[in-house]
C-alpha cells in the first residue's frame, strides 16, 4: 500500500515544542522494556542514566567538556544546511585546525613565548579549519564538484598528514619513537575554569559563537542570503545574493568554527598532538545540527542531550554493569525517536488512493 | 568568572537532584569491604583478541578471589579526552585498583592518577609512571622469534608476509625478532610487510594477506587482533599465524600457531598485592617464562617442526636462548649488539631500527 509523506503547510509552535517530549516519552518506554527484559530496574536505569549525571558538579562540567566540541561545529555546519551546501568534512577541518594551532604550541615549546600563543594558536586553528573548509567550497564552485564528496574524503587527508606530523616531524624526541608529540607548555594550554574538574575556558568560546550565530542568523541580511539562498536560490539570486559568495561564507566559516574546536581540544583536555584527536566530534556533530533543528540554541541543547548519552551509557557500564551495546542502542533509540517525531510532526502521511498496482 | 560559573553548576545541580527523588537513591550498596577493581578496554570484549584477553584476566580475578573482589569494566572507550573521564568515573564510582589497557590511556591514566593519590592504577604498555601508576606489558616478542624459526622451515617459497598495525617500537621488534628466528633456519629468508595503520580492520587485514599471498608469501603473520587475515589464509590454502588469541577456528588448515597474550597471573597477582597492601608502583615486563607469552597448539606442521618449536620455547622460557642475543647488524651492515651480547630492554622498548636482511623501509625513519 503507497504511502507519502506531505509537508504540513502550518505547524503549530505548540507541536514543534511537544516532539522532542513525546520522542523522550516514547525512548523511555522503549528503554524501560528494554532494561526489564536484561533483569534491570528500569528507574535505576533512568535515574543512572539521565539523573545522576545532572545532579553532580563534576558530571556536569565532563557534560559540558564533552558538548563543547560538538557545539562549535555543530553551529558552523547550520549555516552550511541552511545554505543547503552539504558539509560532511568538518571531521577533517577540525583536525586541520588542531595541526595549524600545534604548530605554534610546538614551535614556541620551551621558549620564553608569552601569554600571546594560546589567542594565536585559536586564531591559526581558525584559520586552519577555514582553508581546509574552502577547498570544497572551491571545488563545487569552480567545477561543480559534490561538496558531500570533497569534504568527506578531505577529513582523510586531513587525518593522514596528521598522523604523518606525530610519526615523523612532530614526534617527542623523547617519547621512545612513540606516535605523540611533547605536552604543550601552560602558555599553550586552554585554562581550567575550577581547580576541581576539567573544565576550561575553549566552553565560553562556545557560548559566544551561539550568541554571535543567533544574532547573525536571526538578524541580519547575511543570515538571511543564508537562507533564502538555501530555501529558494533562484529567488536569492533575482534579489542579487551572490550564490557563489555565500558558497565561500558558509564553508570557511563553518570550516573556522570546527578548526577552532580542534585546537581547542587539543590546547585543552588532550593537551598534546596525537595521531587520533577526536572520537568523531566532526560526524556526530551532523546529528548535534539536525537534532538542533539548525538554530544555535538547539545545537547548544542537542549537543548538551547528545553529552548526556555518552556520560549516562559509561555510568551506566560502570553502575549498572550494562553491556556498551545496549547503552548504545539506547543512545540510537532516542536519536531516531527525535528525528521521528520532528519529522512526524513537519510532514503528514497521507494513503495514495488508486495508484496501487499489485 | 569562577565564581559565578560555579554558582551557576552548583545551582542546576541541585535542581536536578531536587527534581527527581530518584537522583539520591543510587550509589554504593554497602557490601562488606571488597576490593572494586575496574578496568578500561579499547575494543568491545567479543571472542577474540586484545580486549577479549585483557577480559579473560578479569574474570580469571574474579575466580581467584571470589567474594574479595568486585570487577567492573568499560568497553569501547576511545583514547584521548572520553578516556579520561572514564577512568575518572571508574575512580569515583570506589574502584580502588584500575587497569587501564591501550597505550593511548597514559596521560589520561596519570592525569586522574594525580587527583586520586590513594587509588592504584595499572596501565599496560606505556612508559609513564608514578607513585599509584605500575606499568606492564609482555614480552611478544619472544614469540615472534618462533614464529620466525616456523615459517622458514615450512615456507615454500621463502617468503614470509606479515600484517603490520603502526611502525612503533613493539611492532618494529616484534618483526626483528621474527626475522632473527627467521635467519637463524634460513638466512636468505624474505620478509615482506604491509602497514594497515589499524590494531584492528578486519577488511584491510584480509586485503593485505591477499596481497602478500600475491606476492609470493606462503606464511602469513600479523600484529593486528582480527582474524580476517588467518581467514583469507584458509581460503588461499597457505599457512598463518594467529595473533593475542587462539584463532584455530578461523583457520583449521591455515594456523600453525598463535600468540595467546595471557594477562591472568599478573592481574591475580597484582589484586592480591592491593588486598594485602603490599602494591607499590612498578614496571613490569614479563614473557614466556612467566605463562604470560603462550604459545597455541603447534599444528599443521610435520613432527620435526614442531619437536624445534618445543626447543626453542624451552629455551626462551629458561633463559638460554634471547632473541636480541648478538651479533645483531642493522640494515646498511653496523653491527648494534656484539657476539655473547644481549641488547637492553629499553633498546628494544625504543627501537626504531630494523635487522640486516629486511628489504624494506621503517615508515617515517
Amino acid at each position: 500500500m503507497p504511502f507519502r509523506l506531505e509537508r504540513q503547510e502550518t505547524v503549530s509552535g505548540l507541536a514543534l515544542l511537544a516532539a522532542p517530549l513525546l520522542a523522550l516519552i516514547f525512548t523511555l518506554i522503549v528503554g524501560a522494556v528494554m532494561f526489564v527484559a536484561l533483569g534491570q530496574d528500569p528507574i535505576r536505569a533512568f535515574s543512572v542514566y539521565f539523573i545522576e549525571p545532572l545532579s553532580d558538579p563534576w558530571t556536569l562540567q565532563e557534560l559540558v567538556v564533552k558538548a563543547g566540541p560538538l557545539l562549535l561545529i555543530g553551529i558552523g555546519l547550520s549555516f552550511c544546511y541552511r545554505a543547503n551546501r552539504w558539509n560532511i568534512g568538518a571531521e577533517g577541518q577540525y583536525v586541520a585546525g588542531a595541526v595549524l594551532g600545534s604548530w605554534l604550541a610546538l614551535a614556541t615549546h620551551g621558549t620564553e613565548a608569552g601569554p600571546w600563543v594560546l589567542p594565536a594558536m585559536l586564531v591559526l586553528g581558525a584559520l586552519g579549519g577555514a582553508l581546509w573548509g574552502l577547498i570544497p567550497a572551491v571545488l563545487r564552485v569552480k567545477f561543480g564538484a559534490s561538496e558531500i564528496l570533497t569534504s568527506l574524503m578531505l577529513v582523510y587527508v586531513a587525518q593522514l598528514g596528521l598522523d604523518y606530523l606525530v610519526r615523523g616531524p612532530w614526534r617527542d624526541p623523547q617519547g621512545f619513537n612513540f606516535p605523540q608529540s611533547v605536552t604543550f607548555d601552560p602558555v599553550a594550554t586552554m585554562p581550567l575554569l575550577f581547580e576541581e574538574g576539567r573544565l576550561h575556558a575553549g566552553v565560553l568560546v562556545g557560548l559566544v559563537a551561539v550568541a554571535l550565530a543567533a544574532f547573525v542568523l536571526g538578524r541580519t541580511l547575511v543570515g538571511f542570503s543564508i537562507e533564502l539562498g538555501g530555501s529558494a536560490p533562484r529567488a536569492a539570486a533575482f534579489a542579487g545574493f551572490d550564490e557563489r559568495r555565500v558558497t565561500y561564507g558558509v564553508f570557511a566559516l563553518s570550516g573556522a568554527l570546527a578548526g577552532l574546536a580542534g585546537i581547542i581540544e587539543v590546547a585543552g583536555p588532550i593537551g598534546n598532538l596525537q595521531p587520533s584527536i577526536s572520537p568523531g566530534y566532526g560526524f556526530t556533530a551532523i546529528i548535534a545540527a539536525m537534532l538542533g533543528r539548525l538554530h544555535p540554541v538547539g545545537v547548544l541543547i542537542a549537543s548538551l542531550v547528545l553529552a548526556l548519552t555518552y556520560i549516562g551509557g559509561e555510568a551506566a557500564q560502570i553502575t549498572l554493569r550494562m553491556p556498551f551495546d545496549v547503552t548504545r542502542v539506547f543512545q540510537g533509540t532516542l536519536l531516531i525517536s527525535i528525528l521521528a517525531a520532528d519529522v512526524l510532526v513537519r510532514y503528514r502521511i497521507r494513503r495514495l488512493k488508486g495508484a496501487a498496482h499489485a | 568568572m569562577r565564581k559565578i560559573l560555579s554558582k551557576i553548576l552548583s545551582a542546576s545541580a541541585a535542581l536536578a537532584a531536587g527534581l527527581v527523588i530518584a537522583g539520591a537513591a543510587t550509589g554504593g550498596a554497602g557490601a562488606a569491604e571488597k576490593l572494586k577493581v575496574g578496568f578500561i578496554y579499547i575494543g568491545p570484549v567479543g571472542d577474540f583478541g586484545w580486549t577479549y584477553q585483557h577480559d579473560q584476566g578479569r574474570k580469571a580475578v574474579e575466580a581467584a578471589l571470589g567474594d574479595k573482589v568486585e570487577t567492573t569494566y568499560v568497553e569501547s572507550v576511545p583514547e584521548g579526552p572520553d578516556a579520561e573521564r572514564v577512568i575518572e568515573q571508574l575512580a569515583r564510582a570506589g574502584n580502588k585498583l584500575i587497569f587501564t589497557t591501550s597505550f593511548g590511556y597514559m596521560e589520561p591514566t596519570l592525569k586522574v592518577a594525580k587527583r586520586y593519590p590513594k587509588v592504584m592504577f595499572e596501565h599496560a604498555t606505556g612508559y609513564k609512571r608514578a607513585a599509584n601508576v605500575s606499568t606492564y606489558n609482555s614480552k611478544f616478542h619472544e614469540g615472534r622469534y618462533i614464529l620466525g624459526q616456523i615459517a622458514a622451515k615450512t615456507s615454500k617459497t621463502g617468503t614470509i608476509g606479515y600484517i603490520a598495525s603502526f611502525p612503533i617500537p613493539e611492532v618494529i621488534s616484534g618483526i626483528n625478532s621474527l626475522m632473527l628466528g627467521a635467519q637463524s633456519v634460513n638466512p636468505d629468508i624474505k620478509v615482506k610487510i604491509v602497514w594497515v595503520n589499524s590494531w584492528f580492520d578486519p577488511a584491510k587485514e584480509a586485503d593485505a594477506a591477499k596481497a602478500l599471498i600475491d606476492q609470493g608469501a606462503d606464511i602469513i603473520s600479523q600484529h593486528t587482533d582480527s582474524p580476517a587475515a588467518m581467514q583469507a589464509a584458509e581460503a588461499r590454502g597457505v599457512k598463518a599465524f594467529g595473533q593475542a588469541s587462539d584463532m584455530k577456528n578461523f583457520g583449521p588448515n591455515a594456523q600453525l600457531t598463535s600468540i595467546v597474550d595471557n594477562w591472568a597471573p599478573y592481574y591475580v597477582e597484582r589484586v592480591k598485592a592491593a588486598l594485602d597492601g603490599t602494591w607499590k608502583s612498578t614496571d613490569t615486563w614479563s614473557g614466556m617464562k612467566d605463562g604470560e607469552v603462550v604459545m597455541a597448539p603447534y599444528t599443521n606442521m610435520p613432527d620435526d617442526v614442531k619437536k624445534m618449536a618445543e626447543e626453542t620455547e624451552a629455551k626462551i622460557k629458561s633463559g638460554a636462548l634471547n632473541p636480541f642475543k648478538g651479533p645483531i647488524y642493522k640494515q646498511d651492515g653496523t653491527l648494534v649488539v656484539k657476539e655473547g651480547e644481549v641488547l637492553p630492554d629499553k633498546d628494544i622498548l625504543s627501537m626504531n631500527w630494523y635487522v640486516k636482511g629486511i628489504t624494506d623501509k621503517v615508515p617515517g625513519q
